[in-house]
């Protein structure tokens, strides 16, 4: 399985550097690519800017998080508690986070935080959803097996419901952080100073596509890394489960 | 003989979208202290629905059900309950499950471990006490849900058709050790089933239900001796009783008026 994997990925390149070559519409091959990474890597900008890119991301998806938790399980353990929100959550859900920028510019600045806002509006609206579903599927049957035991409420919730959600939330987790992501580069639209989407969106000016080409591939490494790492703590966490 | 359980008069309805539904009608049963019943029906009797207003899962529409002359309210440790899907908490171990009403019930960690281990060890589950039931086969699982009933030491054990979904010979086994701890500890058991063969070998009296609307058919003793045996099993009176009670499941013969 690795193996094919390694595979796929050197015909890509391989594919990629074909393409290149040829010359379509001056695409750089990835030697070229590799060539700027290395540059952008010495003067210290690639640095400056992922460590910008993935401060944003990370504020924004583990505040999201942190509160969907919480909310998710309001939702899903007290029925006036879903009445109440459930209509702002699908409400906004409909919205796509970049709509908000406008909004969030005018009311928030043009600082960190409106940046940071609707990453963390990204995350929180993924993760809150997937919660509030684990915690309304918990089987019926788990329930009525603590309860016979003698636990009452706090420790069905405590020692049940916590648990039983736990594949979901983590799901949610890992949905959101892929929204944070994706959010990223259009937040940084935002009269950033740095950052991964504000050096691609410089590069654009100039036709530097291999500067382009490097905020991409540098994007998606970090993500998959941040999504590799919530994998483990979901196989971690959730052995338990039965899998197909 | 005192009385354990004794449900007076118990009516329970069911919303269905826009129709009720009828699961019992006006249930009077006594079950005495020490008595092991067992309770066969078509499906839709309401078997199901008596036991488990009796664990306080679910609550009467009408009548009420006591428990030592006490009105049941709410589930409680004193009735234990095995359910036909096991309902073993898949994130804890079989020591963990098992401990599992010990802890609710604040017992010290030592003597929760101590007692907890006996009971996996009385079901035959000494080398899986810290297997994930994700690992255990489906007559183990309900090998540790009785462990874990049995744990918090209820007087009285409600089991709803718990050997239901296991093969023929894991059954007969679970049936012979459940019958072994009755007669050692002697606890009131409260058992439904769908077999009709299985109703009897267990029981010192088989409530045979009936369906449309849920309610009491038939009360049948069984007067084999214990312990129960093979022999008893391949015996005349076991077959004379069974096919009794097999008549009184499948030939009833509707209420009138009562659209089928």
């Amino acid at each position: 399985m690795a193996l094919l994997n390694v595979l796929a990925v050197v015909l890509g390149i391989a594919g990629w550097a074909a393409l290149a070559a040829a010359g379509v519409s001056g695409l750089p091959g990835p030697q070229a690519v590799a060539v700027r990474a290395g540059e952008l890597l010495a003067d210290g900008t690639l640095l400056t800017d992922a460590a910008a890119s993935l401060r944003r991301v990370l504020i924004g998806f583990t505040l999201g998080s942190a509160l969907a938790v919480p909310v998710g399980f309001l939702m899903g353990w007290y029925a006036t508690a879903r009445g109440l929100i459930e209509p702002y959550i699908q409400f906004f859900r409909t919205i796509p986070p970049l709509a908000i920028i406008p909004l969030a510019i005018v009311l928030l600045g043009i600082e960190e935080t409106p940046k940071i806002f609707v990453i963390f509006l990204a995350a929180f609206l993924s993760c809150v959803v997937a919660t509030f579903q684990g915690v309304v599927s918990v089987d019926n049957t788990l329930i009525n097996a603590a309860r016979v035991l003698g636990a009452g409420d706090a420790v069905v919730f405590r020692r049940v419901v916590v648990p039983a959600s736990t594949p979901f939330i983590l799901v949610g987790m890992r949905v959101g952080l892929g929204a944070a992501w994706a959010t990223l580069v259009a937040a940084e639209l935002i009269a950033a100073q740095e950052g991964l989407g504000y050096r691609m969106q410089q590069a654009q000016i100039y036709y530097d596509l291999a500067t382009i080409f490097v905020g991409l591939i540098t994007i998606g490494v970090l993500g998959l890394i941040m999504d590799r790492l919530l994998l483990m703590a979901e196989r971690r966490l959730t052995g338990w489960q039965e899998r197909r | 003989m005192t009385t354990k359980i004794s449900f007076r008069s118990v009516s329970r309805t069911f919303q269905v979208g826009d129709n009720e539904f009828q699961a019992l009608d006006r249930v009077d049963l006594d079950i005495a202290d020490r008595e092991f019943v067992t309770v066969v029906g078509p499906s839709g009797c309401g078997k199901s629905t008596l036991l488990n207003i009796a664990a306080g899962l679910i609550e009467p529409t009408d009548g009420e059900v006591r428990v030592d002359d006490r009105p049941v309210a709410g589930p409680g440790p004193d009735r234990g309950v095995i359910f036909q899907q096991y309902a073993l908490f898949p994130w804890l171990t079989v020591q963990q499950n098992v401990e599992f009403g010990l802890k609710v019930a604040k017992v010290a960690r030592a003597e929760r471990r101590q007692r907890a281990r006996h009971f996996i060890d009385l079901v035959g589950l000494s080398d899986f006490a810290d297997a994930l039931p994700k690992t255990l086969s489906g007559g183990m699982r309900q090998r540790c849900a009785i462990a874990r009933a049995y744990a918090v030491n209820p007087n009285i054990l409600l089991m709803d058709e718990p050997f239901g979904a296991l093969d023929a010979l894991t059954r007969v086994q679970l049936q012979d050790q459940l019958l072994a701890t009755w007669t050692a500890e002697q606890r009131t058991v409260m058992f439904i089933t769908h077999d009709v063969d299985e109703a009897v070998y267990l029981a010192n009296r088989v409530i045979v239900m009936a369906a449309r609307p849920g309610r009491l058919h038939e009360v049948i003793d069984v007067d084999l001796p214990h312990p129960r045996t093979e022999a008893i099993r391949l015996s005349e009176r076991f077959t004379a009783i069974r096919n009794r009670v097999w008549h009184a499941v499948y030939h009833q013969t509707p209420l009138e008026g009562t659209p089928r």
